[in-house]
């Protein structure tokens, strides 16, 4: 039972004969050291995930704190908290919010990583182009609450450096993080600077998969480097492109709850309160949870839907899915 | 050859358009770090252009922590990190490598119990009342527990299980090894950079963790850091009035975010040539 020679022993499998005869439930007995380790992750699988899943229910019922979950009675009609929803000036606006800013990230935010992997894959200075890595891929790590703290360094009404700049200049100081006219490009920003560099590693391990014969053929034949990156490197990664397009785009309703909740302020509600926000407000801050439960599952309904869609998609059109 | 220099100036256009990404990625935090350690009356004057400070001072980290919860939180956020983080290796693995034996009866019953979670979740409330049901507002446990296995992880260090080669497990067996101590002994040791790469991700998902402190704690004497670091942040937001001294300062500021970032920014560059591997297996295997 403690030997430690594993590794000195040639692979010889005993018993192929005797495991035929083994019924089911020995199958199973066999096993049981691997169920023994599934325990505890189900547990908490059952406990965290599923129960939540299962508590969606007080979307349909008229939650009462003192009776819980289950005690609960049924909404009536069953659908009372969805129409209350739907009925409310909220609906078409967090709708709209949440869709146009998933928009607007995917958009402008696309694009750049890929253009900074073919550019990293272009450089030839190899302590450069780790460098340039190591630094681009840093603010991945960073929590919302430092990026807010850095947002308020340069674009604070009051003491920003770009708004002295601007009243140096002659300006008037903009309020960038309250004003709803810039509060979406101050999110879409800031999204596409934390995530450029770690965005890029994904294409970038997709360029080292391309054959370098095509290169040296293309080198041969006299292209340059412009040439090989249109007719090579872009064709070359396109399936990966159109697959994190497509995964993206199953990813609609999720508009960055974090990043808005940390960024946010009652001025810029009009433009920035997403499902999520809303949600969490209405639950949380004003203990509605049977209606915030309601546009919860709406919420999640919607995304499983695109989810579903956008993987079948990918299969499709982007040689393989997620699953 | 007229391709030769053009390719020069291809190699300096790419290098300039590189060094201007890595400027815009760390020069704002530096610009912070500057600001942090400027004094007060300085930035005033200059209206905050001190992206090289003449002279340095740590006075606002020193009033950062004699007048504010920065060191309480420190400590919550400490524990939270360390004993989360191995709490959440450990089950993680526990649960990966049964999934990673392909003979494993029952493998897709639970393989769908994991993928499941990833494509539907309860959402913020029910999850809250199920947390408030078992017993955990106001308990460190709160941000430990709820998020203890992830899925995605799971399936990023049942891959990285998957690869080794299967004689491994065979003559392991054939000396009788039990499969507890095949997985301490034997896969762990191998699976080293997985268990990095996933390591760092709840480490940082640890230290970063502000949803779910302002969700399930009531006692402002359990918030962790980033908590805290956003209130001093909001403070000034709000325009107070009456300028008393404890409005923290944009230097005091700015030393709390340099202050919650820190552990971040020095531990990374060390681990960074392993996690960019789990990561890619992590994205596309999904």
């Amino acid at each position: 039972m403690s030997s430690n020679s594993w590794s000195a022993e040639p692979a010889v499998q005993p018993g192929a004969g005797i495991k035929k005869k083994q019924t089911f439930w020995k199958t199973i007995w066999s096993h049981k050291e691997f169920y023994l380790m599934l325990l505890p992750g189900v547990i908490y699988y059952i406990i965290y995930k599923y129960a939540p899943m299962y508590g969606m229910v007080i979307a349909f019922k008229d939650y009462d704190m003192s009776e819980g979950i289950l005690g609960s009675p049924w909404a009536d009609p069953w659908f009372k908290y969805f129409q209350q929803f739907y009925e409310s000036p909220y609906f078409s606006q967090l709708l709209t919010n949440t869709i146009l800013i998933s928009v607007y990230k995917l958009a402008f935010g696309m694009l750049p990583p890929i253009l900074l992997a073919i550019l990293l894959n272009e450089c030839r200075v190899r302590w450069f182009k780790s460098l340039v890595q190591t630094l681009s891929y840093m603010p991945h790590f960073l929590s919302w609450i430092i990026i807010y703290g850095i947002l308020l360094m340069f674009f604070s009404q009051d003491s920003g450096i770009i708004n002295r700049w601007i009243i140096d200049a002659g300006g008037k100081a903009i309020p960038f993080l309250s004003s709803t006219e810039w509060f979406r490009t101050m999110l879409v920003g800031s999204e596409i600077w934390q995530n450029l560099g770690w965005g890029a590693i994904i294409y970038l391990a997709a360029i080292a998969g391309i054959d370098p014969t095509l290169y040296e053929a293309a080198r041969v034949d006299g292209a340059s480097r412009m040439q090989m990156i249109w007719h090579i490197t872009l064709p070359g990664i396109r399936s990966v492109i159109i697959l994190l397009l497509i995964l993206r785009l199953g990813h609609m309703m999720d508009a960055g709850f974090e990043q808005i909740y940390v960024l946010y302020n009652v001025y810029v509600y009009p433009v920035a309160d997403i499902l999520d926000t809303w949600v969490f407000r209405t639950g949380l801050e004003q203990w509605n949870y049977s209606l915030a439960s309601a546009v919860g599952l709406f919420k999640s309904l919607i995304g499983l839907v695109l989810v579903l869609l956008s993987n079948a998609m990918a299969k499709r059109w982007g040689d393989s899915g997620i699953w | 050859m007229v391709r030769k220099g053009e390719d020069r100036l291809f190699q300096t256009v790419t290098m300039l358009i590189l060094a201007l990404v890595g400027l815009v990625s760390v020069v704002p935090l530096l610009y912070v770090f500057s600001v942090s350690l400027t004094p007060f009356a300085e930035v005033l004057r200059h209206g905050g252009y001190v992206l090289i400070p003449k002279e340095i001072t740590f006075h606002a980290y020193k009033k950062l922590f004699e007048s504010s919860g920065i060191p309480r939180a420190l400590g919550v956020t400490v524990y939270i990190t360390v004993v989360g983080t191995m709490i959440n290796l450990l089950l993680t693995t526990l649960v990966a490598y049964p999934l990673s034996r392909k003979k494993l009866p029952g493998r897709n019953i639970f393989l769908m119990m994991v993928v499941l979670t990833i494509l539907f979740s309860g959402g913020i409330i029910p999850t809250y009342l199920i947390v408030k049901a078992t017993g955990l507002i106001d308990s460190l446990w709160a941000l430990i527990l709820p998020g203890a296995v992830n899925s995605f992880n799971v399936l990023i260090i049942k891959s990285f299980f998957e690869q080794l080669p299967e004689e491994l497990f065979e003559s392991a067996r054939i000396d009788g090894a039990r499969e507890f101590r095949i997985l301490f002994t034997l896969v762990i040791p191998l699976s080293v950079p997985a268990m990095i790469t996933v390591g760092l991700f709840y480490a940082v998902g640890h230290w970063n963790s502000f949803f779910s402190a302002i969700m399930y704690m009531t006692d402002r004497s359990l918030y962790p850091l980033q908590v805290v670091v956003r209130e001093i942040l909001m403070l000034s937001q709000q325009q107070v009035e009456n300028v008393e001294e404890q409005v923290p300062t944009v230097t005091m500021q700015m030393a709390a975010v340099i202050f919650a970032s820190l552990p971040i920014l020095v531990v990374y560059p060390f681990l960074q040539k392993h996690f960019t591997k789990g990561m890619l297996l992590g994205s596309i295997k999904g």
